[in-house]
């Protein structure tokens, strides 16, 4: 299954039946997929008239309670922005998807992981965090959707899954777990009650700087929880490793084959690969520098996801950085030189 | 075989990723572990269009394949682009009805097949995809006539599954050129 339309998929059987976006390469199956078969199973897809409105959809149905999904590429996240910061200051969950291009600007349409900083760190205005999840294959992209539904809810915060053009566009095979969804209680939603309640209300404004402040400082409190609990990670060879490359996404594959190289020619390398980009799994990383002798961190931008490697490692070790931006895909045989040329240093 | 590579180059419109589905879906069929990934964008609008598989026992790490065990090419600019980039010891299947060159490689298996105009002479127009595919079975061996043949039930829609036995006649015509 196309891992566009295996989002799709996997967003439905997690309950999700309001779905609004607007088209852009390389997300555009998702919408499609949507579209075909939202009306069969009573749900709503709209294709709204531009990026701002699909978001401000989605802050309605999230408030009124339901499962709800956008879909864009880099560019229409950016328009997103606004709306996704007036849901994290409503406390309301959702899913949005972000298939990266490259960038900045209209850029190309070419996969590209130069989004890092805005999903991590400025999705929009104000004092906020999203839960950010980077999944490397389409059948991890498919056990994510769940996940980010539950703990979305849990913390009533939006999520992101950070996917990228070729992780959007490419097939793999997919098994979709049998799992009913049950909704949970939501006696915040401001749904309909038949006056058996006080009412509910969605709101971002307020006036009074210590009420603000209060609502925000409560947040990050729960924000304090979402770091401890739900950092995610896979490590791989670093028990004994001198050289960690870190690396999220598709491009974790290529740092996998890569490393799998450097092994073979006899170098100790290992691989850190961070599942959820916020919370981001600092701990890993600061153990592993207590072991490892170098770290590189390779990404498909010009440099991003390396400053939080950079805090984890808190200067214990050197952090290097290879990257390709502009949709180009950085290739096994140049992080194997990178490793190669790091490893040279080090002995 | 541990990892079998494979990359389809041809213009859009020619099946070239169909060509590639139905190679990937005949590995996922044998239970490997498969990917399938086309450029996408304007080349699949009548330029030039390419797509990497990867049919592996392992878990598949990059699935941009730059370096082909296998390459299946269909346009001159991708004769061009690809022919030097296939491993050595790897194989090529080049449409000679639409690509006037030869590679003076000779590390390579390199076949010429005019699958275009064996398709058109056959009844089986706008399958030379499938004839290049069936070429690539008989010489590679990458998978078995009947994973293909499986493998076809699964791509051709439920609406045309008429096709099937044109589809399964284009392979056997490619196996035996």
């Amino acid at each position: 299954m196309k891992g566009n339309e295996a989002l799709a998929e996997a967003a439905i059987r997690s309950g999700c039946r309001h779905f609004f976006g607007y088209p852009i390469t390389p997300q555009t199956e998702v919408a499609a997929y949507m579209a075909k078969r939202m009306p069969k199973i009573g749900g709503t897809y709209m294709q709204a008239e531009s990026e701002v409105a699909a978001i401000n959809m989605i802050l309605g149905s999230a408030s009124a309670g339901v499962r709800a999904m956008t879909s864009s590429s880099s560019p229409g996240i950016s328009l997103k922005g606004e709306g996704i910061s007036y849901i994290a200051g409503s406390d309301l969950p959702c899913l949005i998807i972000n298939v990266q291009r490259g960038g900045p600007g209209l850029g190309g349409i070419q996969p590209s992981q130069a989004d890092y900083w805005q999903a991590t760190k400025a999705t929009g205005h104000g004092d906020f965090q999203i839960l950010v999840f980077a999944p490397s294959t389409v059948q991890e992209m498919v056990d994510t959707v769940a996940d980010a539904y539950d703990m979305a809810e849990k913390y009533r915060m939006p999520a992101m899954i950070l996917a990228d053009g070729m992780l959007g566009q490419m097939m793999e095979p997919v098994v979709f777990e049998d799992k009913e969804y049950v909704p949970a209680e939501k006696p915040w939603a401001t749904n309909g009650h038949g006056f058996k309640r006080e009412r509910n209300v969605t709101n971002t404004l307020y006036l009074t700087p210590n009420e603000l402040e209060k609502r925000v400082v409560d947040r990050f409190k729960r924000y304090e929880i979402v770091k401890e609990n739900e950092p995610r990670v896979e490590c791989l060879g670093t028990e004994d490793a001198d050289i960690i490359v870190v690396a999220y996404g598709a491009t974790s594959r290529i740092v996998k084959s890569a490393v799998k190289s450097a092994r073979e020619q006899g170098i100790k390398a290992g691989v850190i690969r961070p599942i959820t980009l916020w919370p981001f799994p600092d701990k890993a990383i600061a153990a592993a520098a207590d072991t490892a002798k170098a770290f590189l961190c390779v990404e498909m931008s010009m440099g991003q996801m390396v400053d939080d490697v950079r805090l984890a490692v808190n200067g214990k070790k050197d952090v290097h950085f290879f990257g390709r931006t502009g949709g180009v895909i950085p290739t096994p045989a140049e992080v194997l030189e990178q490793i190669k040329k790091i490893a040279g240093g080090v002995k | 075989m541990a990892t079998k590579n494979m990359l389809l180059a041809g213009f859009g419109g020619q099946g070239i990723l169909f060509a590639a589905k139905v190679a990937a879906y005949a590995g996922l069929m044998e239970e490997k572990q498969v990917s399938w990934l086309p450029s996408y964008g304007p080349e699949m609008r009548g330029g030039t269009a390419n797509c990497s598989v990867c049919i592996s026992d392992e878990p598949i790490g990059s699935p941009l394949v730059l370096a082909p065990d296998i390459l299946v090419v269909m346009n001159v600019q991708s004769f061009d682009k690809f022919i030097d980039t296939v491993v050595p010891g790897g194989t090529a299947i080049v449409d000679s009805s639409l690509i006037d060159k030869r590679t003076d490689r000779d590390d390579i298996s390199v076949f010429y097949i005019d699958a275009t105009k064996q398709a058109n002479a056959n009844g089986l127009a706008g399958l030379a995809n499938i004839i290049m595919l069936g070429k690539m079975l008989g010489e590679t061996a990458f998978t078995t006539e009947e994973m293909i043949e499986k493998a076809l039930r699964k791509c051709v829609p439920a609406s045309k599954q008429h096709l099937l036995e044109p589809n399964m006649k284009a392979i056997r015509l490619g196996m035996s050129l």
